[in-house]
């Protein structure tokens, strides 16, 4: 059945993409008079040539470990939640309102409780898309887009209106109480005697996030809930037939993703800027599309696409502070990985399925016969 | 293992050298952009002129969204540039938590004045009394008796503005009109020029015939659609006069390009603390120049020179919204 063995499928594909990305991207550079081979040394170096570096690796990466968990498993209910920036933002609400107004006497228990509050507000944001898609028909895709917006709208509103402490100009919460702030990666390895750069924003929500990629393989692969969620992903007559619920795995596997979207605010929130702020998901909703194609919907390839998404976001910073390349040119770059990754799939794939095919031919027709 | 180590202490010391190398002052452009033509723009003026007069060279960042903040400062900061010279309120927050972290690095934030830190040279603007000026000039220049006000973001800074400029009106013409409407309440606000075109049509209709604009780059849109519609606009921050000319009444300069130009100027040494820039230290003041002289009569000039020298002399008092919150001439 499979025409590729493995390894190429998981290793291959995305590194022969990669690669064209990354060819097309140097071409990009060039065009406009740039030096393609110092931006990328510039790149490596800014995004993993010091600790403070992966720091800021790290970080991003986290935020994108939990959109593209969240993407995934809508994924493999074959459902295509464009939202989890919206969750995200809303995520971020949840986490405010756990920190700004309830003094937990240790981070350890705010971050549980921030964790939760922030998985419900993610939840309950992607529940009306998921329930409008069960019930109604209506297409994921649009409802959960349109929901982005309408985020972005409350967040604002909450922001000016409500949460703006008094007298403040800026549209932010104040800042949480130093109990609440997380543990940095530079706190967390000093008692090993590992230095890491104290400026770094790279926190204890890492691990969070690793137990999540666990935790949704473990749901995904090894549970009876997981496997209706694949069955009703790969043919709903069928899953329907084998007496799954649509509803109930739509809401359900919306739920989840929103939740862990929603997630990613106990990272950029609580452990970054430690106060709510416009605008704090950065588009890493956006990015955990990415990342979840990038990754086939598995949580190990989630993981590897999110430290590759984090050296491109901080690699990207990095050229936008010592170069001359415009920022909207590190977008590109990024959009370059996207498309190959993502969308020209089938471009790479299937002319290497050719090409195994044919070194298959020649060692198993004589045997055939 | 001698190859691994040696590899290691090359990238160190290239790591080093690099950080060393690196004493250049860095501008942080708040979220309006560096072309603004008003706040941000001032600032590249100022450090562009540092650049020419020195022959130096300094790094830059124009901030995408609010989140980035924090992350530019520090990434500035462990490179080694100093001084930091960033613009606005809402560095404010972000510059209390990080200056603390590198004392040996000089911060500059423009239009902050209340923070705590030891390291940090806080530059504030009396622009109450520069748009004092202006709004005189506009109830003068006014026919109809109705003039405009366009804020950016709706915040006490910007409202300090205005508050200084209806008091201005008022001066001159105590039973004027003054419109004013803000553009927004989030920093989208600073760069919405086609929100800031309908704010003064919608002006123009309530019989505004001159429009001031503290807005950042939406007062772009303001002065453009004021240009088109035949009635009078002010310019803030930079001279906007050239935008339009002859359409332009004057502008309220406020000279953010000196403030960044000096902070540059002095490098690491910059003096810290709290230092406010009034119509004294030529800190505010109004613009007069070839596209706008045949706007601004004598009688004009010489009221507006006069408040202006009372208003040093302490003969005049220019409230300011911050005192209690509140304006006296105006209700926003």
């Amino acid at each position: 059945m499979d025409v590729m063995p493995k390894w190429a499928e998981v290793v291959l594909v995305p590194l022969i993409s990669l690669l064209l990305a990354a060819i097309l991207s140097a071409l990009v550079i060039l065009g406009i008079g740039e030096d393609p081979v110092a931006a990328v040394t510039l790149m490596v170096d800014g995004a993993l040539g010091s600790t403070y570096g992966w720091g800021y690796t790290l970080y991003y990466a986290t935020n994108f470990m939990f959109t593209g968990l969240a993407v995934a498993v809508a994924f493999h209910a074959r459902l295509f939640n464009i939202g989890g920036e919206g969750q995200a933002m809303l995520g971020g609400l949840g986490v405010a309102i756990a920190c700004l107004y309830v003094p937990w006497p240790h981070w350890s228990l705010a971050l549980i409780a921030a964790t939760i509050s922030a998985g419900i507000f993610g939840a309950a944001w992607a529940a009306l898309p998921a329930w409008l898609q069960a019930k109604r028909g209506s297409h994921i895709v649009i409802t959960t887009i349109m929901f982005n917006f309408i985020a972005a709208a409350v967040l604002n509103y909450m922001l000016v209106t409500a949460m703006r402490p008094e007298g403040a100009m800026d549209p932010a919460t104040e800042r949480f109480a130093p109990a609440m702030h997380l543990p940095t990666l530079h706190e967390l390895l000093a008692p090993l005697g590992i230095e890491f750069s104290k400026a770094a924003p790279a926190n204890i929500s890492l691990l969070v996030a690793l137990a999540a990629c666990v935790l949704v393989w473990v749901l995904i692969w090894r549970t009876r809930l997981g496997y209706e969620i694949r069955a009703y992903g790969h043919s709903e007559n069928g899953a329907r037939y084998a007496g799954i619920s649509p509803v109930r795995i739509t809401m359900i596997a919306m739920l989840i993703s929103g939740g862990l979207a929603g997630m990613m605010a106990i990272n950029n929130v609580m452990g970054e800027a430690e106060r709510l702020v416009l605008n704090a998901t950065e588009g890493a909703g956006f990015i955990g599309i990415a990342v979840a194609l990038m990754g086939r919907s598995h949580p190990f390839g989630v993981f590897l696409a999110s430290i590759l998404f984090g050296f491109l976001y901080q690699g990207g910073a990095e050229l936008a502070l010592w170069t001359n390349i415009p920022r909207e040119l590190i977008v590109v770059i990024q959009a370059l990985v996207i498309l190959f990754t993502g969308a020209l799939d089938n471009m790479v794939r299937l002319p290497l399925e050719r090409l195994f095919l044919a070194l298959r031919r020649p060692t198993t027709t004589p045997q055939g016969k | 293992m001698t190859l691994m180590k040696s590899l290691l202490g090359a990238a160190a010391s290239l790591a080093l050298t690099a950080g060393a190398s690196l004493a250049e002052p860095a501008l942080i452009f708040d979220l309006g952009g560096k072309f603004d033509k008003s706040f941000n723009e001032a600032a590249y003026t100022g450090a562009e002129r540092w650049a020419e007069e020195t022959g130096g060279t300094y790094r830059e960042i124009e901030l995408q969204s609010e989140a980035q903040r924090e992350q530019a400062l520090r990434r500035f900061a462990e490179a080694g540039a100093n001084p930091i010279v960033t613009m606005g309120f809402a560095m404010a927050d972000p510059l209390s938590t990080v200056a603390p972290d590198y004392p040996d690095t000089k911060f500059v934030v423009i239009d902050v004045s209340w923070l705590d830190v030891p390291n940090l040279r806080q530059v504030a603007f009396a622009e109450h009394e520069g748009s004092y000026l202006v709004g005189m000039m506009a109830a003068m220049a006014s026919k109809s008796g109705t003039v405009g006000f366009v804020g950016g973001m709706d915040v006490p800074l910007i409202r300090h503005f205005g508050c200084g400029y209806a008091q201005g009106v008022k001066a001159v013409n105590p039973d004027a009109k003054i419109v004013a409407n803000m553009t927004g309440t989030t920093p989208a606000a600073w760069n919405d020029p086609v929100k800031g075109s309908e704010l003064t049509k919608a002006q123009i209709s309530q019989g505004a015939d001159v429009i001031y604009a503290a807005a950042g780059g939406t007062g772009v849109g303001v002065l453009q659609t004021a240009a088109d519609e035949g009635i009078l606009s002010i310019g803030v921050d930079s001279n906007q006069n050239h935008l339009h000319p002859g359409k332009v009444l004057t502008s309220m300069l406020k000279r953010v390009d000196v403030a960044v130009y000096e902070a540059m100027k002095a490098g690491d040494a910059v003096e810290t603390g709290v230092f406010t820039m009034g119509l004294a230290e030529d800190g505010v003041g109004y613009a007069l120049d070839d596209n706008n002289a045949d706007l601004v009569t004598d009688e004009m000039k010489a009221a507006v020179d006069e408040a202006r020298q009372k208003i040093i002399d302490g003969e005049i008092t220019v409230t300011s919204y911050y005192e209690n919150d509140s304006c006296p001439a105006l209700s926003f």
